[in-house]
Formats: structure tokens, sequence, C-alpha cells
């Protein structure tokens, strides 16, 4: 990218860029510091971003701790993704009336506001397309994430800060955003100066871009913005050895190494919770008392719970072993099968997140590295 | 890697909502087995449309949804036909219907039986217990032009002779000459006077030719292993065996996952199978 | 007890499937020990508790293997057809039959005298190898079978 082709914006005008959108009738959403973690919620200002924050991640383990500058985006990922949004946790997917020996069926149209993210991250990119492929792509259609997906628009931000659990660079998602925003910004902070270099992915990104206080990027601030990408990704926390784990899975199913893990998982199912390409969700009937009203509510599942496999009589997978199994070997392998890629983008949340701090990189490599011959 | 792609630009899918539930009618409800009903029901529309093996998804108001295969004739243009065993509190609200109540469908769904390749050849079909229901529509299709196939056999296996589903048909088919029906329960009662052990007994009995038949397999998962086993060692090849699987399933369409068996989705990759395609993933425990 | 000639014997036991492809003598030193037989529907071959004295190859007709169970009277646990065979207790001490056999149809058999075989099978080791080798796949695939049909694959009535 040359000079010409990039641009830089100051705080204030990230602000305007905030408004705009407001005033085009988005509804904003972004990252905010809520619970002791850093959380997707709706945004109007900067002051409501994590100014000054970073997180600390391990196995198990998440903090908020104070930067010692004021930069807006110089965390990883927190528990929430987008998916919160996209592929909501609850909703309504039809009513039923009943009356006079008839009975009415009526979908949702409620119509919403667009939405609008900000600070989307490379690995959160791929997540959106993973699920764009699994919702979208296929014979059919999931009706309410196309209604949430449509006209979207994503400011992402190119990570100054690899996560203690991130492993894009291995998976090749990231740090830096490729393609699926609107605009992505690298965050510029000196002493002195504290400004983003936006490079623009739509028409309608240069549209807003334009309608906000810009100047050129110099070539300094270009040469700045990679470095600070090069450094993330010579920093990610862990590595996944990513080109044949599809095979390796698939030809280890038995491997000891599942017990091993079951011993340790809890089969809490936060894993599947805080992934941001996890999509399972389970359907249950809802009625008023007297039963002339009815709705069917869709919200979501995991594969680690007892009921998820169950078919009369009892469940497929009732061991730790065989549902730990299932979400690892779908995660990494069948999802190439059903959707072509891997379904891991290296966010590490599910390493985060697990209260027993299990790894999928150190599982991967465990069963590579002690394959039977 | 993978490029983010707009809705727009994505699969045309499917313009009405897939999870909506159509409005049908119950014409008349048969106790066809012990607590196990067939329902008639008006599909206004949709009735003979449908491939045996596919399933609806039957929805009772109020208490929820259950796939269950089509199980009469596909050429019925007048109403579509399901056989429910009352085993959980879905099936058993749908067997309690009464005729002129209204339930909801979503279908059809899945994969059927591979009707076109079986012109010209031997068909063996392997049931066990409620097994039956999804093969019904096959049989009937089978009769309907029978000089087009080869020998036709039935091998049917229950638990007990209380578990025969379609007692009349099944003893009116017995009486053709045009159709091979064999059957056996694994516990006897006093006044059974048929064979008694296990179905895949029942066929190195059968007559076809192992060369050119095609086989056909649905039960419980255990019984089609092992039915599979026998019709491999009567020398039938993998390629020429099918047989219909079951998961437990919430959207029917592939999204809600709870289907999956490895990579495959049972409401959308199946439910019916050629073996050689699940032949790994079956010898896997608890996949 | 049927009038057979010894060549029409020999040609029965060697068109018999369990027979399949034996060699002419050792046709021969079967129907040495064997005879055939004839039994009208309802009528037991043998009863729980006797001596295994024969074991039958099935020409014709069907055979049901019954347990006396009290308060159920006899319970069918297997039915055995034409080409198959019935009786595996004489194979070993202490050569006592562990279920009633009826013919449920009218029934034709081979009878094979379990004492005479034996002899023979002692007499010529090659014999008795082959006659092991045949009944051997027919025990395992009977105890395939009947553990399947523990089983209870179509799952307790609900």
């Amino acid at each position: 990218m040359n000079a010409a082709q990039q641009v830089v914006l100051g705080l204030s005008a990230l602000q305007a860029l905030l408004d705009r959108l407001k005033g085009r009738g988005y509804r904003v959403l972004g990252p905010t510091v809520r619970d002791q973690a850093i959380l997707y919620d709706d945004i109007c200002a900067i002051s409501d971003l994590p100014v000054g924050w970073t997180d600390v991640q391990d196995g198990g383990h998440y903090r908020l701790t104070r930067r010692d500058d004021a930069a807006i985006f110089g965390y990883a990922v927190g528990p929430h993704s987008w998916k919160k949004f996209l592929h909501q946790p609850a909703i309504r997917l039809w009513s039923a009336k009943h009356e006079h020996e008839q009975i009415r069926v009526t979908g949702e149209t409620e119509a919403k506001a667009p939405l609008a993210f900000i600070g989307v991250r490379a690995c959160e990119l791929q997540a959106i397309a993973i699920q764009d492929k699994v919702l979208l792509g296929g014979t059919y259609v999931d009706a309410p994430y196309r209604t949430q997906r449509e006209g979207v628009f994503v400011v992402a931000v190119n990570c100054s800060v690899a996560g203690g659990t991130c492993f894009c660079a291995s998976m090749h998602t990231g740090p830096k955003a490729n393609a699926g925003f609107d605009l992505a910004l690298t965050e510029l902070l000196d002493s002195d100066d504290h400004r983003f270099l936006v490079e623009t992915g739509t028409e309608l990104g240069h549209e807003l871009l334009m309608e906000v206080p810009h100047r050129a990027a110099t070539q300094a601030e270009i040469d700045a913005a990679q470095a600070i990408i090069a450094r993330t990704a010579a920093s990610m926390g862990r590595k996944m050895q990513a080109d044949d784990v599809r095979d390796l899975l698939m030809r280890n199913l038995q491997h000891p190494r599942w017990d091993h893990v079951a011993e340790r998982c809890l089969t809490c199912g936060n894993c599947t919770m805080v992934c941001p390409t996890c999509f399972c969700t389970t359907v249950e009937e809802s009625s008023d008392l007297t039963g002339t009203e009815t709705s069917l509510w869709r919200r979501w599942d995991s594969c680690f719970t007892m009921d998820f496999s169950y078919i009369h009589g009892g469940s497929v997978r009732s061991s730790a072993h065989s549902r730990y199994r299932q979400w690892m070997t779908h995660k990494l392998a069948t999802w190439v099968d059903q959707f072509g890629s891997s379904g891991c983008v290296g966010c590490g949340r599910c390493i985060t997140w697990c209260p027993v701090g299990i790894d999928i990189t150190e599982e991967v490599q465990a069963i590579r590295e002690s394959e039977p011959q | 890697m993978f490029m983010a792609q707009s809705p727009e630009t994505l699969g045309v899918g499917v313009a009405a909502d897939v999870m909506l539930p159509r409005i049908a009618r119950v014409r008349g409800l048969r106790l066809d087995g012990p607590e196990t009903w067939t329902l008639d029901v008006e599909d206004e529309g949709n009735a003979g449309s449908f491939v045996p093996g596919q399933f609806n998804m039957m929805t009772a108001f109020g208490v929820g949804e259950v796939p269950i295969s089509f199980s009469g004739d596909p050429s019925n243009a007048d109403c579509v036909t399901h056989t429910v065993r009352a085993v959980g509190h879905v099936s058993a609200a749908l067997t309690r219907l009464e005729p002129g109540d209204v339930l909801g469908l979503r279908g059809p769904f899945g994969t059927g039986w591979p009707m076109a390749e079986m012109a010209g050849r031997d068909v063996v079909i392997i049931a066990g217990g409620l097994g039956l229901a999804p093969l019904r529509p096959v049989l009937y299709h089978l009769l309907a032009q029978r000089d087009r196939y080869g020998n036709v056999a039935l091998l049917y296996g229950t638990r007990s002779p209380e578990d025969v589903l379609y007692h009349q048909e099944l003893r009116s088919w017995g009486g053709r000459s045009d159709l091979e029906v064999d059957m056996t329960v694994d516990h006897a009662t006093t006044t059974w006077h048929g064979h008694v052990g296990v179905v895949t007994t029942l066929v190195p009995h059968a007559t076809f030719d192992p060369i050119n038949a095609i086989a056909l397999v649905c039960g419980p998962e255990i019984m089609m292993r092992f039915a599979i086993g026998a019709l491999r060692d009567a020398g039938v090849a993998d390629e020429a065996i099918y047989l219909s699987m079951e998961r437990n399933m919430k959207c029917a369409v592939g999204f809600c996952g709870h289907c999956q068996f490895g990579p495959l989705f049972v409401c959308r990759d199946g439910p019916v199978f050629r073996y050689d395609r699940v032949r790994t993933l079956l010898g896997v425990k608890e996949l | 007890m049927t009038d057979t000639t010894t060549a029409d014997l020999a040609r029965i036991i060697k068109e018999h499937p369990f027979f399949a492809g034996l060699d002419e003598r050792f046709c021969d030193l079967i129907s040495d020990c064997a005879t055939t037989e004839q039994f009208e529907a309802n009528a037991y071959l043998f009863h729980e508790g006797e001596q295994a004295n024969h074991f039958y190859l099935l020409r014709h007709g069907r055979v049901a293997l019954e347990i006396k169970s009290p308060g159920h009277g006899s319970i069918v646990i297997q039915t055995l057809r034409a080409g198959e065979i019935l009786g595996v207790s004489w194979l070993v001490p202490p050569y006592r039959l562990a279920v009633d056999a009826k013919a449920i149809e009218l029934t034709r058999t081979i009878t094979v005298n379990a004492a005479c075989l034996q002899g023979k099978c002692d007499e010529d080791h090659d014999f008795g190898y082959e006659m092991m080798q045949r009944f051997m796949p027919i025990l395992v695939q009977r105890l395939h079978a009947t553990r399947l049909q523990l089983l209870d694959v179509y799952g307790a009535k609900s």
C-alpha cells in the first residue's frame, strides 16, 4: 500500500466516525469494560471503549490490567465474539395462535437497525466468514442470521498486542485483517500523538471515511503500522501446526490422549460458548397457560451436554471422552470436510475460558507426538 | 485463507423460512403396533412429492417437533403417511391426535433410498422393529412396477410377535408369489409358529444373486451392523448396501449440529447412506 | 424309520449342504453311521436331559428348540430349517441334551449315530478334523446370533 491510498484519523475523527454511523441509523457495537472483562456492547463515545486497558490471558486465566498508555485497542479478545449479535443466543423463530380449531403460524419479521461493529480483529473476521459459510453458504439459508448479517458495517482493528493464548499467526488467520471489513485501523500511539492508520475495504467504507476529518498517511506511519503487526505476529502466546491436523485427528479417533483429556474436562461447555465459530443450537416450545399461544424459541446449545446426542434410550456420546473428542475433531477436522476450511481461527478463547486450562494446541501436539506408527 | 462474503453472494437458499411449519390436518389414525400409530395427514399440495427414505419434521403444537420418516405410498397424492411410536413427549402427543386435529409439518428432508439404482436387480430389504416403517414406501413402489425388478425379498425381525408392524399387510404380502417375505422374532410367545432367532439368520435363506443384488437395511444400529455383516458374508458388495441412520435432530437442515455423525449431517447427507461411506464411522465407539 | 438303500443314503448325505464338497470316502464313512428318519408335525426328536445319541441333518421341514418354563409352557428359543444341523451336545461330555426339539411341520432328517461317528473320527483323524472343521463355523455362528438375540436390540417394550 503506498502513502496515497491510506489515510490517518485522529481521535476526534474516530469519534466523528462513530457519530456518522449512529447518524445513519446503525446500532454501534464495540468493546467496553464490564464485569472485569472486555465485552461487546452498545457504544457511543470513545470513552466507552477500553482506553488504557490490556488483558493477561493463559489457560484458565483472564485478568484485566491497566496499561501505562492510553491505547484504545491494546488488548486481545474477551469472552464475547460477534456471533452474539449475528447468531443470537436466544431468538423466537415463530409463534402460533390457536383459534377456533385453526392454528396460524407467524414468523419473525421485525425489522431491526443495521449493525456496526467497531474493533473487529482479524481472527474475528475469519470467524464471521466461517459462520457465513455455515449458515448462508449451503442449500438452506439460516434466515435469522441472514437478517442480522445484512448490511453490517465492519471497522476492523489490526492487533498491536498478541494475547497469551493467541495463535492466529500459525492458523494463517491474522494478525493482519485482510478481507471482510469496510475499514481497518491500526492504532499508532506515540507520546505526543494518538492516531489510526486506515485501510479502506469497501466503497461504503471509503464514503464514511470521506465524511470525517482525515489526512494522507506518511510512509513512516505505514512502516510503523507494518512493524506493529509484525511484532504482534512474532509474539503469539501459542502455536498450532495446522497443515495436517485434519488427517492427524481422523486417523487417531481411538488415541489414548482422549482419555487423558477426559480426565480433566468438566464438559462445562465454556469453550463452545466463547468460540466464535461454534454454531450449534436447540429449539424449545413455549406456551401460555391455556395453550392458545405457543412459540418456538431457538437458543445456543453445546455438544458437551448429555442431551445433545440423545436418541430414544440414551445418548450416543455419554462419556466425557466422546464429547470432548466430538468438539475438537469437529472444530479442527470434520469442519474441513463439511465447509472447506478449519473451524478454528486461533483466537485462544477456548484455552483462556476453560476452567481447567485445556489447550487444543497442546492436545493436537500430544497426539502428533505419540501417534502409534 | 477464507474470504468473507456478503449474504447476497452466498448460496441462493430457500425463499421461505425453512424453520416455519406449515399447517396440516389429521385425516385418520391406525394402531399398527404396540403404542405405534400410523397417521394419515392432509398436507395440501405436498403429498406424493417425497422419495422413500425421506422424513418430515412433525410439530405437536405446544409440545415440540420430531423427525418421522414417510411410511406410506409415494404415489398417493391425497395425503402423507407417518408411523409414530410413542417413546417421548412429542411422539406421544402426536399419537394422541384425533381426526380433524391440526399439526405442523416441515419437509421433506434428507436423502432417500436409491430407487433408480434398483431397476433390473434383486432387492433384499432387511427391516428390524420400527425400521420397517421407512422401508414400506419402497415396497409399495416396487410392487407397483413389479416387472422392473428381479427377486424381491423382505426379511423382517422384531423383538417378539407383539411387536410386528403392519400385520394385515404382511399377511397379504406373504401370500404373493412375486414377493419373498420371511419373518423372525428374538423372543417367541406360545402362539408364535414362525421363525425364532435374529434377523441375520434369515439372510442365508433369502433368494438373491449377491453379484447383482442391492440391499436396504433399517432398524436399531446394532441390528443394522450385524445384518450388513450377514450380507457381506453372502457376497454382497459394500457399494450395494444402503442403510438408514438415526440421530438427534432439532432443525433437519444442517444448522443445529445435533445430528452429526463424524463429518456427516444425518439430516442432510442422510438418513440414507451407502454403506461404504459410513463403514469406518460405524466402527468408532460413541461417534 | 424309512427304508433307504445304501446308495441312496450316500447320495442324500452328499447332497446335504453341511457335507458339501466332502470327499467320497468320507461320505461312505458317514453312511455307515446314518439312517434317514421322518417326524410328523409336533413330534419330538429329543427331550432335554436325555443322552445325546444322535445329531440330525435337516433335509426338509422345520424344528423348534424349546425350553420348558413353569408358567409359560414351552418357550421356543430358536428355530432351524432344511439345510441346517440339529444337535451339538453329542460333541462334548457329559453328552446330555439341553433343549427339547420338536418338529413344527413334517420333517425329514439324516440321523447320524453319535457313538459311531465318534469312533470313525478316532480311527481316522483326517476324517475327524474334516468333521470338526464343518461343525465349528456353525457353532460360532450360533454363538454370535445368540449373543445378538440376548442384546434385545429392539429395546424394552415401553
